[in-house]
């Protein structure tokens, strides 16, 4: 045996994925009293959250930093119907116009409604290559945290942050504490991301991770491509966590080599050798963890009013009663009227008026195949209503050439343009006072899908299964 | 204080492109009655209330009121400052990102000053940001605390746009040694 002439380095501390990937973008430590400084791969930018940031940067006389970091499309407030119509609704048009003004103004690249790349900006970043790993990524919207899939640090912002980053392409914050979410095991047949994440929230709460990056990993997550990864990272923030992430893998790899803004040739080479060096060191210290078992779980659903509240399909709705904590007795009581739900009463089996399949969080083109594959060759039931949203014009494109959409029109599904649509009913499609949907997106408070619209979270599966049935049904029963 | 500041349909809030106009938006079902008229015993609606700069609320001001919309609804109403009891989380660091300074008594201090206030709503209330302190109409002081780096933001008439504008030289350098990860304009070439 010989040894080095030259005592090792003193290894460096482990670090966490979020601490190499902060560390990387710290323009300047703000100490104690103030913020850190952060500097911001990409910004991503809607109709919505972006018009006071603008006006803002016209007030000052400031410029957009980096266009070329920046990049706009429309999504939440657009119609799902025929594109070639005008958009009816007077604010609507006027936020889809004023975003493109804004956009050819600053010089920052659009895409709006005709587009090829038009979509929901979480489906669009991943599909165009521009999400990649170790890069921060930030936009004025909550669901910003489906990025992090590709060990990726990304997080919604407000209004105020949205003019920050046009401005200096840079953030203030302080570093964030990290969760450990470990899901070992096998996923049994019918049993999909949206599950897990529906199950993780159903532990955890709508405050369990709060001030914290979720880290998901364990051998059900790395057995999960890389759109499975996204539905679970987007709900990170429904857990109360701005952030989660899955560390980068020749999963992520495979899905982006190749992509537009993928990098090329010897470029590619580097970048994978880099993004190789993001996972947490072994030893690396998280603030908090949890394990799930993924052999134990079942297909989830929401029964009230925010997305901590589900549970396995099969079980009965929680007595308010039961409940130790008088503010969680309210809620739930006031959830389970707003449901129209009793106490012991199962949920298998209620009756469904709307199913939705669609949203940042399962619109992409893996959730569609499940969805047609269950529901090819059969029909939806009489009185149900079923839309089915792509979530990009990409998506929407590839969906037809494989026939999927032929299989959502032949069982009497609206096939749509896409957008966000239903998840947050801008658009005009949205549920009437006292509907039940189904729905495959990720919040279900009142009124979000529509005034007095109650909403039942699900995986696209299970939706695809109260469409059939027109009654909440396990979807394991109808799989071939 | 427990509902929304700004009462007007969350759709139609969101679907505003200016901050100024939502003025009207400020505790909108609670100044007018549901075809519009302006409720006259609504404290906002009295003649004397034009061109206040506090305002005096309850207990978790905020709640509810998540989206900086809020905030926006009270500065265009020319509010510079808050006083509650409380306030949820989010509200109070958007007020912070956006020049309105959240101010927390006690309950009995602020049980106090709600009373005189009653009696003469013309009294003046100091606030004295440098020092943390409020003077009440009855010339008694009180202590606030206020995040530090709000405090700072404040006192130097900035807001967190001008704090990170000020470390150009900071961004510029770190620029300089880390390549853009991408560019949106233009596909990568081989």
């Amino acid at each position: 045996m010989t040894h080095p002439t030259t005592a090792p380095a003193a290894p460096e501390r482990p670090r966490t994925i979020v601490e190499k990937i902060w560390d990387d973008h710290l323009v300047a430590a703000g100490g104690t009293e103030a913020p850190d400084i952060l500097a911001i791969d990409l910004h991503l930018v809607h109709e919505v959250t972006s018009p006071q940031a603008f006006d803002g940067l016209r007030a000052r006389g400031l410029r957009v930093r980096h266009p070329d970091r920046t990049i706009a499309t429309v999504d939440h407030s657009i119609p799902t119907t025929d594109r070639r119509l005008p958009i009816l609704d007077a604010a609507a048009a006027t936020q889809v116009s004023r975003l493109e003004a804004n956009c050819t103004e600053f010089g920052i690249p659009f895409h709006g409604v005709g587009s090829p790349s038009q979509g929901i900006v979480h489906v669009i970043g991943p599909e165009l290559g521009l999400t990649q790993p170790g890069m921060t990524i930030v936009c004025g919207d909550s669901h910003t945290s489906t990025h992090g899939a590709f060990g990726t640090l990304a997080f919604g912002i407000g209004t105020s942050e949205v003019e920050h980053v046009l401005a200096t392409q840079c953030l203030l914050g302080r570093r964030p504490r990290t969760f450990e979410v470990r899901v070992e095991g096998r996923l049994a047949s019918g049993v999909t991301a949206k599950d897990v994440i529906l199950a993780l929230l159903s532990r955890i709460g709508t405050a369990g991770g709060t001030g914290h990056v979720f880290e998901y990993g364990g051998s059900a997550i790395r057995g999960l491509g890389m759109e499975a990864r996204m539905t679970i990272c987007n709900m990170s923030i429904e857990g109360g966590a701005r952030a989660g992430l899955v560390a980068p893998d020749d999963t992520t790899f495979e899905y982006l080599a190749g992509r537009d803004h993928a990098p090329r040739g010897r470029a590619w080479d580097e970048a994978v050798e880099r993004w190789r060096a993001l996972p947490s060191d072994p030893g690396a210290a998280h603030d908090r963890s949890v394990t799930l078992d993924a052999s134990q779980l079942a297909p989830m659903v929401t029964y009230g009013t925010n997305p901590g509240m589900g549970f396995d399909i099969h079980g009965r709705i929680p007595d308010p009663d039961a409940l130790p904590d008088p503010s969680e007795r309210d809620g739930l009581r006031r959830a389970l009227a707003y449901m129209d739900l009793r106490p012991g009463e199962p949920i298998l089996g209620h009756a469904v008026d709307v199913v939705f399949v669609g949203s940042c969080t399962n619109s992409r083109l893996s959730d569609l195949r499940e969805a047609a594959a269950m529901l090819r060759g059969r029909r939806v039931a009489d009185g149900v209503r079923m839309l089915v949203v792509p979530g990009s014009s990409e998506v929407r494109r590839q969906a037809e050439a494989e026939g999927l959409a032929e299989v959502f029109r032949a069982a009497g599904a609206d096939w749509r343009e896409a957008g966000c649509s239903m998840c947050i009913a801008m658009n005009g499609d949205e549920l009437v006072a006292g509907q039940l949907a189904v729905s495959t997106s990720n919040r279900n408070f009142e009124g979000r899908q529509g005034r007095g619209g109650r909403t039942v979270l699900a995986s696209p599966l299970t939706a695809v299964a109260a469409a059939i049935t027109g009654r909440i049904t396990d979807p394991r029963t109808l799989l071939a | 204080m427990t509902e929304p500041l700004v009462t007007v349909t969350s759709a139609a809030v969101l679907k505003a492109v200016t901050r100024d106009g939502l003025a009207d938006g400020l505790f909108a079902d609670w100044r007018r009655t549901p075809d519009g008229a302006p409720r006259p015993d609504f404290p906002l609606n009295r003649p004397d209330a034009a061109g206040r700069a506090i305002l005096v609320a309850g207990q978790n001001f905020g709640c509810g009121s998540s989206r900086e919309h809020a905030v926006w609804a009270l500065v265009a109403n020319g509010f510079r400052v808050v006083i509650a009891g409380s306030f949820a989380d989010i509200f109070r660091g958007n007020a912070a990102k956006n020049g309105l300074l959240t101010l927390q008594l006690d309950e009995r201090t602020l049980a106090d000053l709600h009373e005189s206030l009653a009696a003469r709503p013309d009294a003046v209330i100091g606030v004295d940001l440098e020092h943390g302190e409020v003077t009440l109409p009855g010339g008694e002081r009180a202590g606030f605390q206020v995040d530090p780096f709000a405090r700072r933001m404040l006192l130097a008439g900035t807001d967190e746009l001008g704090y990170l504008l000020g470390h150009e030289a900071d961004i510029s350098a770190w620029e300089a040694s880390h390549p853009a990860a991408v560019a949106t304009s233009a596909a990568p070439t081989p």
